[in-house]
């Protein structure tokens, strides 16, 4: 009986470590974006994405500083700050969804997996949120936990206005990849 | 039973961080140390004629068409000023994000003129607040247009020098005021009782109206003696934003486009008339090496 109480214990205890381990995050995720018509090139990195993985949830959510964008030309930068996301009024980019999959498995970090996931949840930027659906992996290898994704947004949803004149320059809709490289437990 | 308790303990642990869940998964994360730099005071490195508090990043040159028209009030005549046009042609080069030169070259006394402009404090906001940009910008400007003076100036004596402190604020998104104290130096004067060294007091504003568009306004005050017939140069004006063009059109009394023809050359009385259509085109492109890839 001793033996059958300790082993329930046991149990309950190593699958709730197990929880404590599914929620990990990253301060130094990367997003990065990409518009490519043949008039221009204009791509964009941010490396300081935080993230955070409820797996018991089936929970994510992301945010980055709209000023923390790199751009290879320093004026574009500039444009894009203060003409196209007003960084200065909206700072701030946040994304919070869940991941969903038809058989309703919750995200379990399994070592040397790979899972493919459908993420839908709301982006909010420049002042206004919309729902979005992510194409999204989840990789663990050698304990290493990290995740990938990509997503598609219109200009227009987000109230970004492209004038006139330099409408050929830029892609109506925009693809943006995510990458959460060495998740971490959170503690 | 000591393992169990502690088993126990580690069960309840584990769920504690569970119940912790509040509405967002971020919170606790913000970063509190995070600076970051306040940029776009202006939309172009100068206010109208004065040096502005923005600066050219690395590897970008400016190429700049300024032109300063006749007198508006001349009306159809002239068609509005427009039938007398005096030209400045420059070249801005960002040689670091807080260096750059230039090379100008105005039709006015075929003025050549060369600066460096320097960026000492950039405003920050965030963990380390830094309330203004202060920048320093300093020249030489020559005058090479054939004299028919009896003695004819020497080299010397066709130079000018200059020296300007620009302390700037962004007060917000829309909004941006600085104070640029100027220091000429004419070698030469029209007059010999007038002062060679003139101080100007220079103030710029800036108030945005949309998101490309924004108005300005530039004026010196001069303190020293200099003839009488000098006035104090006021620009006010538009700047329209397109891409990597900007259009700076104003109305103004002065005509000079560097700081002695500014601080020292102007004649016109803004508020009796004299007033004159000018506008600044600024293109710039990037020459530099590209910034490296992430």
């Amino acid at each position: 009986m001793r033996k059958n109480i300790f082993t329930l214990f046991l149990f309950i205890a190593v699958t709730s470590t197990l929880m404590a381990q599914n929620k990990v995050f990253t301060k130094s995720g990367i997003i990065s974006f990409y518009s490519n018509t043949s008039l221009e090139k204009i791509e964009a990195v941010n490396k300081k994405v935080l993230a955070v993985i409820d797996a018991a949830n089936n929970k994510i959510e992301f945010a980055l500083l709209i000023k923390g964008f790199e751009f290879e030309k320093a004026l574009m930068q500039e444009h894009f700050n203060e003409n196209y996301l007003e960084s200065d009024k909206y700072p701030k980019a946040v994304f919070k969804g869940s991941f969903v999959k038809t058989d309703a498995a919750p995200v379990i970090f399994t070592n040397n997996t790979t899972q493919t996931w459908e993420i839908t949840g709301n982006l909010t930027m420049h002042g206004v949120t919309k729902l979005i659906k992510l194409a999204a992996t989840i990789v663990v290898k050698n304990q290493v936990i990290s995740a990938a994704g990509t997503f598609k947004v219109l200009l227009s949803d987000y109230n970004i206005k492209i004038p006139a004149v330099v409408a050929n320059n830029i892609n109506k809709e925009i693809k943006i990849n995510i990458t959460l490289p060495s998740l971490q437990e959170m503690k | 039973m000591k393992k169990i308790v502690l088993l126990l303990i580690a069960a309840l642990s584990g769920c504690q961080i569970m119940a912790q869940d509040s509405t967002s998964l971020l919170n606790g994360f913000e970063d509190k140390r995070a600076v970051q730099k306040i940029t776009g005071a202006f939309k172009s490195t100068r206010v109208i004629n004065a040096h502005s508090t923005e600066m050219l990043h690395k590897g970008e040159l400016d190429f700049r068409i300024m032109h300063r028209f006749g007198v508006f009030k001349n009306g159809f005549k002239d068609l509005f000023g427009l039938d007398y046009a005096s030209m400045r042609m420059s070249f801005d080069y960002g040689i670091t994000d807080n260096l750059m030169i230039g090379l100008g070259r105005s039709t006015i006394l075929k003025d050549l003129d060369i600066f460096v402009k320097t960026r000492i404090l950039q405003q920050t906001k965030g963990a380390k607040q830094i309330p203004v940009s202060l920048l320093i910008a300093a020249g030489y400007i020559v005058t090479t247009q054939e004299s028919f003076a009896t003695v004819k100036p020497t080299f010397g004596d066709r130079s000018s020098y200059y020296v300007q402190l620009i302390a700037g604020r962004k007060f917000n998104s829309k909004f941006s005021m600085q104070l640029s104290p100027l220091l000429v130096h004419n070698n030469a004067t029209l007059n010999p009782t007038d002062d060679n060294t003139i101080f100007g007091l220079g103030g710029g504003l800036r108030y945005k109206v949309s998101k490309r568009i924004a108005l300005v306004l530039d004026y010196h005050h001069a303190f020293g003696q200099l003839d009488s017939v000098i006035t104090n140069p006021l620009s006010v004006g538009v700047d329209i934003e397109t891409g990597g063009h900007v259009f700076q059109l104003h109305f103004s009394n002065a005509t000079g486009m560097n700081e002695k023809g500014y601080l020292t050359q102007t004649t016109g009385k803004f508020f009796k008339g004299d007033i004159r259509f000018g506008f600044n085109l600024s293109r710039i492109f990037h020459v530099g090496k590209k910034r490296k890839k992430w």
